[in-house]
């Protein structure tokens, strides 16, 4: 299905691949090596999202992509999980709870926006429930791109992470 | 070998192989399960490297909490350990082998599964007193199917003590196929499975807070302290198996304070773990998880056949 | 001998102090009377346990025409220890309890009296002497339950369904004692047991039975229990626990010495019909205890639990003695009263707790206590040690005995009788069934009651109570922990003590070190051993979580799923708690739920308020009893009709009266 973005910025957005994992901070590295090594749980928080970028998610734990084989899991509760795997745009009713959750990480931790609407509102930037994106609460260690994201994207996303 | 250097050995490979090869197990049998779904699934090793990663983390305590939660996984995994250390399960000479009472190993599980229930109560949160509340139900549950499996067993040896049932199992092999022991196995698989929180009593890989059990129970826990709860959950786990495995089909178990006799029995009992927790998870992939009030009548027929064992016991006498 | 008639004597003089003394130091003078005399009696009984050798003597001026005869055999000398145990605890816990009505003349003089009645009771050796300290015990203690009327209102009713199980009780104790009685040339009981050879086989078993009947209802069997979770709930916390530590036991003890000592065993049914109310009695008690919501009724339906374990116990030894197993009835009833010991410090631990809690929350209902453990450390810890021995847990004294009562029901398999195999397969059964479900309620209780945040006002304002309840139920706490870490160490005596109740000669020992070791029976535990085990571990992970972990804990707020306010009442209650095990046992447990919906005003569409209620009655006394007490009530109101107040009928029936008599006596 091809469409055109329109963002906020002006810039048009197509079928355009961009780079699939751009490392915002020095911590992934250092989390990578130094704590996870071939352990990553992910808490997964939609805050807002048209679940397009869950039904690829759940691709990229299914049999095909598998996920699970490099070790990287989801789990229940953001105490077990070594950050959120964050999708949507942040929405009003969704504020609280994202903060919650964000509260309730065990450092270190790492956050991973995934989709586009996650990284910068995508194309629901300006919709009247909107209250801002992910980057607004947290700076994600990681961000996929896409809308919605391949699940290969995905999972190298998540592998860069995990380091396996 | 002298007869105190071989009860120290077989208790501390017993810990060794129970403490580090019931977490691989635990990798094992969610390895079948994906490769049953057409997956490759998580290494085998896995769940060791999730121990090591979450031991760096740090600890946090909710604000009502009081020394309960702390405690608590420290009593899940000193229990099992103790328990494993004294059980027969690679040789029937452990350490206080004399002190190896079945109801012995039976209340030292009791006494982990209480310690859980109080650190999910000791959170002040809904989800850990739903936990507790559906893993004392399920226990209650399940304790007399249990108790009353294995006093069939120890019926049948006249004793209760652990080794001297494997012994006389051992030796009786009219024992090991007969009606008490089958009914008593499919009693006791039964509540493994309960005990343990498998599909169908409980799905250890939910996401959802109201389809979970023993989850629900641990949901407050980060870090060292989860590290923990995941290391003794396992070695009830491994210890339940072995169990199962050793009272049920005890040959390759040492009986002789040999080196050669030690390595078959550690490699038997690897074996037998692997097979049980092969059959575990194909059960797993075949089923779905029950719902909570239909678990009842599962268990009642567990306690159903622990008492049929019991009375196979007493007709065939 | 000199030591237990003292200890009667201080007995007497604290209950004097009671009445005479003023205000000001009545209760510190009476209670420091009434610990000397309970401790004098744990001395001359443990001195009895200890060489065996009972000893009579015949007081004359105590009582009109026959006097009072006391003897201490050990098996006496047994029950007489465990109320003197529990009995300190009470007199230190009563120093800080004591307030208003509780402390006034008759207050404390009557409780005096109550311990005093509890120490006579398994001494005294003839009828009279027996029937007048049974009723001393059921008056003062009925006394006491009202005791604190104005402040509890359901003590009436409480008191009055007691006195009147009780008095029925006593009756049918009563005449089962003069029909055995009236075989014998005098009133001991020496003599009785002398003489009950004359009687028939079917006289036996009518004496058994009407005592039995009165003797179960005092240690609350199902279907006679109905007034044990009525009035130990009201009763003030002391005399609670001394109730279901001790009074409850006087029942079993009543038992064992009618049915083994007086009439020798008797017919194997007998002991059947025992051990059939025990499993009763056990899984019931059970099933309330886990869906009961307030504290102390949850105790009282756990005592009938641990009673009727005890019952099956008693049931089993004597069906074994019955078949000629002496060995193997030794071993049961030895484990009847190890558990009989156990159970009486823990569950006086756990009430004397209860009322602690009571008293610094101002409430009982599980539902709306938590938090405790903030604020009340002491008395969570030794609730926590109580729980954990009533749940069995290793090391402690609960397991103890539940492992010797399984032990003795496992060797009683061995070639024996139907009956026998029948009573030996219940009797397993219902120890597993209780083991589970007793499990879920004192986890209900700790988790619930003391864990967690506070669920009410009381509950977040409370403060530890007074130094002497917390030393009080400390010094109950200590048997719990030394009868489970070594029990070896009093297994000779109970032994002993099992002997004289069968009438059998010197035991073979099973103790070995503090664990026990059953010789010819092979089957062992080692308590101290795995104690030290267990520490062993938990140090090692402590000094591993201390070296590895480098960052203390943060503290931070639970994570409730992203919910943004978490309140007390978001938490599990007791009822909640207890849900998913009533819902599997409804059909036992009959709960009845009531929904009131309240309309609004103006129009039936809209709802102002909707009230849920739920209910748990006791399913024998709105089956049985209810039914029962409006027939005899119609009946009552039918003899009413008979006096209509015409002085011709009123001579008629004189008249027929003696008309009947006449013809009866001739």
């Amino acid at each position: 299905m091809r469409f055109r973005l329109r963002r906020r910025d002006g810039a048009l957005r197509g079928l355009v691949r961009r780079p699939i994992s751009e490392r915002v901070t020095e911590r992934p590295a250092q989390v990578a090596g130094v704590y996870l090594r071939g352990s990553l749980q992910l808490r997964h928080v939609d805050v807002g999202s048209c679940n397009g970028c869950e039904v690829e998610i759940a691709s990229a734990f299914a049999p095909h992509y598998d996920a699970a084989q490099y070790g990287i899991r989801l789990v229940a509760s953001p105490r077990h999980a070594d950050g959120l795997l964050v999708t949507g745009v942040v929405t009003h009713n969704m504020e609280g709870p994202l903060r919650q959750t964000l509260a309730a990480l065990a450092e270190p931790s790492v956050v991973v926006a995934c989709g586009d609407c996650a990284v910068n509102g995508g194309i629901f930037s300006d919709a009247h429930a909107v209250v801002g994106t992910l980057s607004d609460y947290v700076t994600p260690d990681v961000t996929i791109v896409g809308c919605p994201p391949h699940p290969r994207d995905i999972v190298a996303a998540l592998r860069s992470l995990g380091g396996r | 070998m002298t007869t105190t250097l071989w009860s120290w050995t077989t208790s501390l490979l017993q810990v060794v192989i129970v403490g580090v090869g019931s977490l691989i197990l635990i990798g094992f049998m969610a390895k079948v399960k994906a490769r049953a779904e057409g997956r490759v699934g998580s290494p085998v090793t896995q769940p060791l490297r999730d121990v090591r990663k979450l031991l760096r983390k740090e600890r946090l305590h909710a604000h009502h909490s009081s020394l309960v939660l702390p405690f608590a996984p420290m009593i899940i995994t000193a229990t099992a350990v103790v328990a494993v250390w004294i059980s027969p399960l690679v040789g029937t000479h452990p350490v206080m082998v004399s002190g190896a009472d079945i109801f012995v190993i039976v209340y030292l599980l009791l006494t982990g599964s209480v310690a859980a229930a109080l650190a999910g109560l000791d959170a002040a949160t809904a989800f850990g007193g739903m936990g507790s509340s559906r893993a004392m139900t399920i226990g209650a549950l399940a304790e007399p199917a249990l108790l009353v499996g294995v006093i069939a067993l120890a019926i049948q040896s006249g004793s209760s003590n652990l080794a001297v049932i494997v012994a006389s199992t051992l030796h009786n092999s009219d024992h090991a196929f007969g009606p008490v022991h089958l009914f008593a196995l499919g009693a006791l698989v039964i509540v493994v499975i309960a005990e343990t929180g498998r599909i169908p009593v409980d799905n250890p890989a939910t996401h959802l807070e109201l389809t979970m059990v023993h989850e629900a129970m641990i949901l407050e826990y980060a870090g060292p302290e989860l590290a923990l709860v995941t290391l003794g959950e396992a070695m009830r786990l491994g210890l339940l198996f072995s169990l199962v495995a050793n009272l049920f089909f005890p040959w390759g178990v040492a009986t002789s304070s040999s080196a050669a006799a030690l390595a078959l029995g550690v490699a038997a009992l690897v074996a037998k773990l692997l097979v049980l927790a092969l059959v575990v998870a194909l059960i797993e992939v075949r089923s779905a998880k029950l719902r909570l009030f239909r678990l009842p009548e599962l268990l009642a027929g567990a306690f159903a056949l622990s008492v049929l064992a019991i009375v196979m016991g007493l007709v065939t006498r | 001998m000199v030591w237990y008639l003292l200890a009667l004597a201080f007995g007497a003089a604290a209950a004097l102090a009671g009445v005479v003394l003023p205000r000001h130091g009545r209760v510190a003078v009476s209670m420091a009377l009434g610990a000397s005399s309970c401790a004098l009696a744990l001395v001359a009984s443990v001195q009895e346990l200890v060489c065996g050798v009972a000893w009579t003597v015949h007081v004359t001026q105590l009582l009109p025409f026959s006097g009072v005869t006391l003897s201490l055999d050990p098996l006496a000398a047994l029950f007489v220890a465990l109320t003197a145990m529990v009995g300190l605890a009470a007199c230190v816990y009563f120093l800080g309890y004591a307030h208003g009505p509780t402390a006034s003349r008759s207050g404390v003089s009557v409780f005096m009296l109550f311990v005093l009645a509890l120490l006579v009771v398994p001494a005294a050796a003839n009828v009279m002497g027996f029937l007048f300290a049974w009723e001393l015990m059921a008056l003062s203690s009925l006394v006491l339950i009202l005791s604190e009327q104005a402040t509890r209102p359901r003590a009436r009713s409480a008191a009055l369904w007691y006195a009147a199980m009780t008095q029925a009780g006593a009756v049918s104790i009563v005449l089962g004692l003069l029909l055995v009685a009236s075989s014998a040339p005098g009133q001991d009981f020496a003599q009785l047991a002398a003489g009950a050879a004359h009687l028939s086989a079917a006289q036996r078993s009518l004496a058994f039975a009407l005592t039995l009947v009165g003797f179960a209802s005092k240690a609350g069997a199902v279907p006679l229990h109905v007034w044990l979770p009525k009035a130990h709930p009201e009763a003030p916390s002391p005399v609670s626990a001394l109730m279901s530590s001790s009074m409850v036991t006087m029942g079993v003890y009543g038992i064992l010495r009618v049915g083994e000592g007086l009439l020798h065993g008797g017919n194997l049914w007998w002991w059947v019909a025992v051990a059939a109310l025990g499993v009763l009695s056990a899984v019931y008690g059970s099933l309330h205890a886990t869906t009961a919501r307030d504290f102390k009724r949850l105790l009282a339906y756990s005592t009938i639990d641990v009673m009727g374990l005890v019952l099956t116990g008693v049931g089993a030894a004597g069906v074994l003695y019955d078949t000629g197993q002496r060995e193997d009835a030794r071993l049961a009833l030895m484990a009847s009263l190890l558990l009989l010991v156990a159970h009486a410090a823990f569950k006086g631990s756990l009430f004397l707790v209860a009322g602690s809690v009571e008293r610094a929350t101002g409430t009982r209902n599980l539902d709306r206590l938590g938090g405790l453990v903030h604020t009340m450390p002491t008395t969570t810890c030794l609730v926590v040690i109580g729980a954990a021995a009533i749940m069995a847990l290793p090391t402690l004294s609960g397991f103890s005995s539940e492992w010797l009562l399984l032990q003795g029901l496992l060797h009683g398999f061995a070639d024996s009788s139907t009956p026998a195999v029948i009573v030996m397969l219940l009797g397993v059964v219902a120890l597993a069934l209780t083991g589970g479900l007793g499990a879920v309620a004192f986890v209900k209780v700790v988790g619930i009651g003391f864990l967690g945040q506070a669920r009410s006002e009381g509950a977040a304002t409370a403060v530890e109570v007074s130094r002497w309840m917390r030393l009080a139920a400390g010094l109950l706490a200590v048997p719990s922990v030394v009868l489970g870490l070594a029990p070896g160490l009093v297994v000779n005596t109970l032994s002993r003590a099992a002997s004289a109740a069968l009438g059998v000669g010197a035991a073979s020992p099973v103790a070995r070190g503090t664990g026990l070791l059953l010789s010819h029976l092979s089957g062992d535990i080692a308590p101290l051993e795995l104690l030290v085990a267990v520490v062993a571990v938990l140090a090692a992970l402590l000094g591993a979580n201390r070296a590895l972990v480098q960052r203390r804990a943060r503290r931070v707020a639970a994570w409730g799923c992203g919910r943004e306010e978490q309140t007390p009442r978001m938490q599990y209650t007791a009822t909640s708690f207890a849900e998913p095990l009533q819902r599997v046992f409804s059909d036992v447990l009959r709960p009845q739920t009531d929904v009131e919906v309240t309309h609004a005003v103006e129009s039936r569409y809209f709802q102002e308020s909707v009230t849920y209620s739920q209910h748990i009655a006791d399913v024998v006394e709105v089956r049985s009893y209810r039914p029962l007490i409006s027939l005899v009530m119609r009946l009552g109101e039918g003899a009413r009709r008979l006096h209509n107040g015409s002085i011709h009928r009123y001579l008629a029936f004189g008249f027929v009266a003696l008309l009947v008599v006449v013809v009866v006596l001739s």
